[in-house]
């Protein structure tokens, strides 16, 4: 954890478990996951499908789809004020105003029915009292401030009459209307094209400069999170098992399943590799979960007490660096 | 071209494709008449030897999935031709191309759609078998569980169905089922797109294995320039419905000519936290392929476009002596 004084902390989650109810019983998608958040700190969040990236990005906003699913325990502390005790219209308040998300697939995240500068006016009048006009003239300006060409033509459009690249800055510029403290950003540019993730992110980037915010990036790619993050935690079966400033995980990732990912990314190398590097065997289910570490399995340095216990995030002596294996790297 | 065959005498390619175009019309108004085309593939020509690979690459709507399609004459192409060891594939001639088809598989990019729910996994590889009326029920049977072995599934798979098994695993019915035929020539439409890292390297090792093992020549698409260069001795870019530029792998990644791909090559984000990207950030969007700008296509994007640009089409042109590195662009040199 981090040593600093928690006033200046921005978001401290701890021990958070989020489960879903399912036909065949109840997964634990988020078991047990902390960490902190300075201001204007960029943090990437993880992990292959099924990790519960996702879940806990969804948990900060209040946006669990219940039911099925529930923060079981645990706390989500934003500015010193519990996100997880407040009522539904409290959380609204906070909600598109002080955090703020972009989601995957612009296409479905957008009203199809509403023009995108109604939908942008509506964040902007509820949270800031805008009159229509005011709303209106805003929503033109953060459309221009997103590097959309032709803003006051472009509010009138309908979602579909945009490319996907320029759906997903509509979605920023929304998410970014009312000058949030933190944004989370769902695999923001994983629908589009790279020459249009390149754009995309270097926007991104540079408002949150601008803004001065905070950004959790939850993605499952790492290049992504290498070229835009400080620091970045790492995701396995609901569980954290690394959380490190970005160099140190990149140059000597501590845990074996990090390692595993690094090694296995396909990249573009000066020398063509006979064979990839990969991580043996499949993710488990979560419904049927080994006793001790979730990794044993599929790890080239498992031992013994790896199976009996689950490793605890602990963090290692002179190092930011948290890492939850016995046997770190 | 590669002189791996089997058998076959033969100095030309496997795969020839000339002038291939795919044009689809759009339709408007009150009676529905044609009013615009699409064009996904215009002018492609390409061949491929036997065993080789040539990797296909380029963004969302550049058409290289209906390139591929339009090669297996699964969409029939609009003009143009398309010789198998050979002989030219004819869509008018039935019987005649589902023979050929024997030779010519696809894998698809979606494990979960390309895999009917209420098949199970044996009758699902055996499919093609059937189709083709090839051998015995027993010799069908033992056939599907070879290939099983083949991609690493376990035999008990047999009786299951595709819902049963983790994405990773139903590319591998998808591949197993493509193989059964022990064709020549497979189309891997984005195989590894739809799957997580760490099983997209064991699905790659796989093909790659493939390929060594049965001699089997791969048109790999993929709008991944890292996965294509891990598996392609030839690779060729697509930009609205063109092959823009076209040379061996080591070539195209070690000095890319036209400035498409060298914004693609440097678009990738890298995995290394220390290198702060030289990025060629390209501004606007991919134009609409039903009507597409003038004179050069990438000339709306292009960072060194000049007034030629706009007014003339590049053709593809060689650039080396040899002939193996074209690029379609007035300014390459």
């Amino acid at each position: 954890m981090s040593q600093r004084d928690s006033s200046e902390t921005l978001l401290r989650v701890l021990d958070l478990v989020v489960e879903f109810d399912t036909d065949q019983g109840v997964v634990r998608a988020v078991d047990g996951v902390s960490f902190d958040l300075q201001p204007g700190e960029t943090m990437g969040l993880v992990g292959e499908s099924g990790c519960g990236k996702t879940v806990t990005g969804l948990a900060l906003l209040g946006l669990i789809p219940s039911p099925p699913g529930r923060i079981v325990s645990g706390s989500i502390e934003f500015l010193g004020q519990d996100l997880t005790a407040l009522a539904e219209n409290e959380l609204r308040k906070i909600r598109g105003s002080d955090i703020s998300m972009i989601f995957q697939e612009p296409m479905t995240a957008l009203n199809p029915v509403f023009r995108i500068g109604n939908q942008m006016s509506d964040v902007l009048r509820l949270h800031q009292g805008l009159s229509r006009r005011q709303a209106r003239a805003a929503a033109i300006e953060m459309l221009a401030k997103v590097g959309i060409p032709d803003p006051g033509q472009r509010v009138d459009d309908y979602p579909h009459q945009l490319s996907g690249g320029m759906r997903q800055r509509v979605m920023i510029a929304m998410a970014l209307s009312c000058g949030p403290k933190l944004l989370v950003a769902d695999e923001p540019t994983t629908a589009l094209d790279v020459t249009t993730q390149a754009q995309v992110l270097e926007q991104i980037t540079k408002l949150q400069g601008e803004f001065g915010m905070a950004m959790i990036l939850v993605t499952h790619d790492l290049g992504v999170v290498a070229e835009t993050c400080q620091k970045a935690i790492v995701m396995y079966c609901g569980r954290i098992v690394e959380n490190s400033p970005i160099a140190p995980m990149f140059e000597s990732p501590r845990h074996p399943y990090t390692a595993g990912l690094l090694a296995s990314i396909p990249r573009v190398r000066a020398e063509r590799v006979k064979e990839l590097p990969v991580i043996p065997g499949i993710v488990p289910d979560l419904l049927h979960l080994p006793t001790g570490c979730r990794f044993a399995d599929r790890c080239s340095k498992v031992q013994g007490r790896c199976r009996q216990s689950i490793p605890q995030l602990q963090q290692l002596a002179d190092t930011k660096t948290l890492v939850a294996c016995y046997e770190p790297n | 071209m590669s002189q791996t065959d089997k058998g076959v005498k033969s100095s030309a390619s496997l795969l020839e494709v000339r002038q291939l175009k795919k044009y689809f019309p759009v339709r408007g108004g009150v009676f529905g008449r044609i009013q615009n085309q699409v064009k996904a593939v215009d002018d492609v020509s390409f061949s491929l030897g036997r065993g080789q690979t040539l990797g296909l690459v380029g963004e969302s709507g550049c058409g290289k999935s209906t390139l591929g399609r339009a090669v297996l004459y699964l969409q029939s192409p609009s003009s143009g031709e398309v010789y198998f060891e050979g002989e030219r594939l004819d869509a008018r001639n039935k019987p005649a191309l589902l023979a050929r088809r024997r030779d010519m598989q696809i894998i698809f990019q979606d494990p979960f759609a390309s895999l009917s729910p209420r098949r199970t996994v044996a009758q699902i590889i055996r499919e093609p078998l059937d189709v083709q009326q090839l051998g015995s029920a027993a010799e069908r049977r033992e056939r599907v569980e070879a290939q099983l072995n083949v991609v690493g599934l376990r035999q008990n798979a047999l009786n299951r169905y595709p819902h049963e098994f983790s994405g990773g695993q139903r590319q591998r019915i998808g591949i197993a089922r493509a193989l059964v035929l022990d064709p020549k020539f497979i189309v891997a439409d984005e195989p590894v797109s739809a799957l997580d890292v760490s099983v997209q390297s064991q699905v790659l090792n796989l093909i790659e294995k493939l390929q060594a093992d049965h001699g089997i020549a791969f048109l790999f698409i993929s709008h991944d320039l890292a996965v294509i260069q891990h598996v392609s001795n030839v690779v060729a870019v697509m930009y609205l419905g063109r092959i823009v530029e076209q040379a061996s792998a080591t070539e195209i990644y070690r000095s890319p000519k036209h400035p498409y791909t060298q914004a693609l090559l440097s678009a990738i984000p890298q995995p290394d936290p220390r290198r702060k990207p030289d990025r060629i950030v390209l501004q606007g969007d991919v134009p609409s392929p039903m009507n597409p700008p003038s004179g050069c296509t990438f000339h709306t994007r292009c960072p060194l476009a000049v007034e030629q640009c706009r007014l003339e089409n590049p053709v593809l042109t060689k650039m080396n002596s040899s002939g193996t590195h074209q690029v379609a662009c007035h300014l390459a040199e």
